[in-house]
């Protein structure tokens, strides 16, 4: 029995067991910066790798620990992209690291250690398991928040970040113990039989709120994203990069998991909540993105715009509707490692620049990377017939056919909004006035995300890479 | 004869006063950390409560992960709140404004 448990959460006692190991040779190896690069390489291929070994390993459902733990397509899906993201990211660090005298062994470690809890929390059946996933990630991600221990504004990002993480995993807390003491027991499937016989009682109710509330605070949904702009400037841009990959996947996810999961019987009674936190985070986003001259700023408003649309799939409450989020996911966090590998070499004599205004005719200093990126901010935009309009029309198409035709019209209007701030970078760029230009020069690995991101999204038009299938396949487990 | 009702008032009014804690505040980070701490102790009186109401061992099992998980957090916070000091040399929650909008 214990020998099948273990074998289901393999991938993550393997990446648990390699964060310690390597965190004992960090300690006792007197080379604290060799040691610190090898550590660097070896997490990034650790994490590239457990995400081939979760994506090749054979389809099916299987379960451990009770039910605590499930791994199922929906699962591998979304850890498959929280993995790559995460890598692409970790190996875009290395330069502003060592940069800034940060390159340390305890930032791929902790980075490992908060993809562990991700993948927790995409495969949690029981709210224990939720939660000690969720903690386990946010704790992580707290540190390296505030990993620039000189910089006011990376510690004091940290500050915020804890401070309203430990609220929101307080308010999912108390919306836990609202649900196990109303439905008796922890794990989702039972709940699902509790609410399927008896219905949403008014204690349930509360608890669903409650969980949903804490939870919108981790993709940072209208209105608790508070946290995201001042936490997206002030942490180090590699850092900053993480927030808007990884993490994200993983909490979308984790409501995904949650709602259909645990509440599949009363989509009704959830899918307002939903509407409302997709439209709020859709017109935020957008419109508050406009007035932003800091591009780190102006990307945490863009994720906020951005999780509204995903949130929209949800909130149709359909199979279709999880596979138009597990697609506009994928998406995202394929362009946002292009977008940072671009913001991370942003520089003017060896000083990171992060000044909109400072792109200024971008396109006569670097011709190749100004296009890279013009069409990854076209891509953002949603504009046809790149991929990012592919993962918006998968959203809307969910929510009309959900008879959410409202909705799907609000948000086409947001995206057109949105589009006003995505295209002034690229007017800057190509229009704009002449500044100081930036000096950075582009590593290689660099080059090849930031063309990479932006080829897929021109190439990708032909069948997305045969996301769509694996998505719709992956949604259909969940709803099983 | 103390019921589930008292015990979930309780748990109910030590989880608002920590919300409004972190929220109401004007004095310093501290506060805010304990104001934490008290959201997460209620909703360990919630599941304790609740434990013993449904007699169910699970909900006492979930305390003392909350319990493990909140000294961690404790830890995390007050870390930062070190390095935040050494950067700003004040903790007053007025002054964690470097950056703003």
């Amino acid at each position: 029995m214990l020998s099948n448990d273990i074998s289901v959460i393999l991938p993550e006692l393997m990446l648990v067991v390699y964060a310690m190991a390597a965190l004992m040779v960090g300690v006792y190896s007197r080379k604290q910066d060799a040691i610190s690069n090898l550590i660097l390489w070896t997490t990034v291929v650790v994490l590239a790798v457990a995400g081939f070994w979760i994506g090749l390993s054979p389809e099916g459902t299987s379960t451990a620990f009770n039910e605590a733990f499930i791994n199922d397509g929906f699962a591998r899906f979304s850890k498959v992209t929280l993995l790559w993201g995460a890598a692409a990211i970790l190996a875009l660090s290395r330069e502003y690291l060592a940069k800034n005298k940060l390159l340390k062994y305890e930032y791929p470690l902790l980075i490992t250690l908060s993809v562990v809890g991700m993948m927790m929390m995409v495969s949690a059946g029981d709210l224990m398991a939720l939660y000690l996933g969720l903690e386990l990630q946010s704790l992580a991600l707290y540190v390296i928040a505030s990993f620039r221990r000189d910089s006011l504004r990376s510690t004091e990002a940290g500050l915020k970040y804890f401070v309203l993480g430990a609220l929101s995993s307080g308010l999912l807390l108390y919306g836990a113990s609202l649900v196990y003491g109303f439905a008796g027991t922890t794990v989702f499937s039972g709940i699902y039989t509790v609410v399927e016989g008896e219905g949403l009682s008014l204690g349930l109710l509360f608890g669903l709120v409650f969980l949903v509330t804490g939870m919108a605070f981790k993709v940072s949904a209208v209105p608790f994203h508070m946290w995201t702009p001042d936490v997206y400037e002030g942490s180090p841009t590699p850092v900053t990069g993480l927030f808007a990959t990884a993490p994200k996947m993983a909490a979308a996810a984790m409501i995904a998991r949650v709602l259909f999961d645990a509440f599949g019987e009363v989509i009704s009674d959830w899918q307002q909540i939903l509407v409302f936190l997709s439209l709020g985070s859709m017109y935020l986003g957008s419109v508050a993105a406009i007035g932003q001259t800091n591009i780190k700023r102006l990307m945490a408003y863009s994720s906020i715009g951005h999780m509204g649309f995903a949130l929209m799939g949800l909130a149709a409450g359909t199979e279709q509707g999880v596979q138009a989020l597990l697609i506009y996911m994928a998406i995202y966090v394929t362009m946002n490692v292009g977008v940072f590998a671009f913001i991370l070499n942003m520089e003017r004599d060896g000083q990171a620049v992060t000044d909109i205004a400072s792109l200024g005719l971008y396109s006569k200093v670097a011709p190749a990377r100004a296009f890279a990126l013009a069409v990854l901010m076209f891509s953002l935009a949603g504009i046809p017939p790149l991929v990012g309009f592919f993962g918006k029309f998968y959203a809307l198409t969910a929510a009309i056919d959900a008879g959410l035709f409202w909705l799907a019209v609000a948000g086409a209007f947001a995206s057109v909004i949105g589009a006003f701030y995505y295209l002034r970078i690229v007017f800057y760029m190509y229009f704009g006035k002449e500044t100081a230009p930036l000096t950075g020069a582009m590593p290689t690995l660099h080059w090849v995300f930031l063309g990479g991101a932006s080829g897929a999204m021109v190439l990708g038009v032909v069948n997305l890479f045969g996301v769509e299938t694996i998505a719709g396949l992956a949604a259909a487990t969940l709803l099983n | 004869m103390i019921g589930i009702e008292q015990y979930l008032g309780l748990s109910a009014v030590l989880f608002v006063i920590g919300i409004f804690g972190i929220f109401l505040n004007r004095k310093n980070v501290i506060v805010v950390l304990m104001s934490i701490e008290l959201m997460l102790l209620a909703v360990n009186i919630n599941f304790v409560a609740f434990s013993v109401h449904l007699g169910d061992m699970v909900g006492q099992v979930f305390t003392l992960f909350i319990l493990t998980v909140a000294a961690a957090e404790a830890a995390i916070g007050l870390a930062i709140l070190v390095v935040f000091y050494r950067n700003r040399g004040a903790i007053d929650v007025d002054d964690v404004n470097a950056m703003k909008g």
